[in-house]
């Protein structure tokens, strides 16, 4: 790997990191993202700073945009595996109170137990994931 | 006006950060979890420095009272129960199937909006049916 090629992830990592420390800091919370997302479902009291954060989130790829340096993406997956894809991840984040935000950097850092145990096995279960349909579906 | 106002800077800031890491793009994502192909190792880069400030990041701001809050919200509970192993085996392999999980998700509609609302919208169905199951499993466990 060059060293380009471990400045970005570095960089970008702290950033995760330092905002989730930064939410706790300034308004008491933790930054799971789909928890905040959810709760957004249904307009209640403290629904106003979580749009507040998606929004935040949001405008960062428009920013990099407008200042001249788009984000290249690459979404392989088609409509139907897309479709399948996000109803996993909404009901196995719902149901497993967090997701990669929420358990992988917040809960880690917390070094709670529940988070260190679900993001081993969500870890485990995606490399099962993409060996299946890389190294045996596609059959390469 | 101001819990708006840092709630907004964060998010754009995790935002960029996913962005500038690289986790926002779901080949990456894949290329991370690909670990009998060419694995890609941005994603525990990227990992290793979340928890290298966040980790040092808890332990100086927990007990303190948050700048713009009257008190911090943070998870007791310690016991591994069935639903989190359930859900978190369940979300795995939704994200190695797409190399989306939530944030990304986000991000993403800023960027190719209309494969990110396909993701989003069967996403948004599947939390609220994961809030009917814990409901169900509260009431009848």
């Amino acid at each position: 790997m060059t060293a380009s090629g471990f400045l970005y992830p570095a960089i970008g990592g702290a950033m995760i990191g330092l905002a989730s420390i930064l939410l706790l800091a300034l308004l008491g919370r933790v930054m799971g993202v789909s928890g905040i997302y959810s709760s957004l479902l249904a307009w209640r009291d403290g629904s106003g700073w979580r749009l507040a954060f998606i929004l935040g989130t949001l405008a960062a790829p428009v920013l990099l945009l407008l200042s001249g340096r788009p984000m290249s993406v690459q979404i392989a997956a088609s409509p139907p595996a897309l479709a399948i894809a996000g109803l996993m991840v909404g009901v196995g984040a719902g149901l497993g109170s967090g997701c990669t935000s929420g358990h992988g950097v917040c809960g880690i850092s917390r070094l709670s137990p529940r988070s260190v145990a679900a993001t081993i096995v969500f870890m485990l279960t995606g490399f099962a994931t993409v060996a299946v349909m890389r190294h045996l579906v596609a059959g390469g | 006006m101001k819990t708006y106002a840092s709630a907004f800077g964060i998010g754009l800031l995790f935002g960029l950060g996913l962005c500038i890491s690289g986790m926002a793009n779901p080949a990456v994502v894949l290329g991370f979890l690909d670990i009998f192909g060419q694995w890609n190792p941005a994603l525990l880069i990227v990992m290793v420095a979340a928890l290298a400030v966040g980790i040092p990041g808890f332990r100086l701001v927990k007990g303190r009272r948050p700048l713009f809050a009257g008190e911090m919200h943070i998870p007791t509970r310690r016991d591994l129960d069935a639903p989190l192993i359930a859900g978190a085996i369940i979300f795995g392999v939704g994200w190695g199937l797409a190399g989306i999980c939530p944030g990304p998700a986000i991000v993403l509609a800023g960027v190719e909006p209309l494969p990110a609302f396909v993701f989003l919208a069967t996403m948004t169905a599947g939390l609220s049916i994961a809030a009917v199951l814990r409901d169900w499993l509260n009431a009848h466990g």
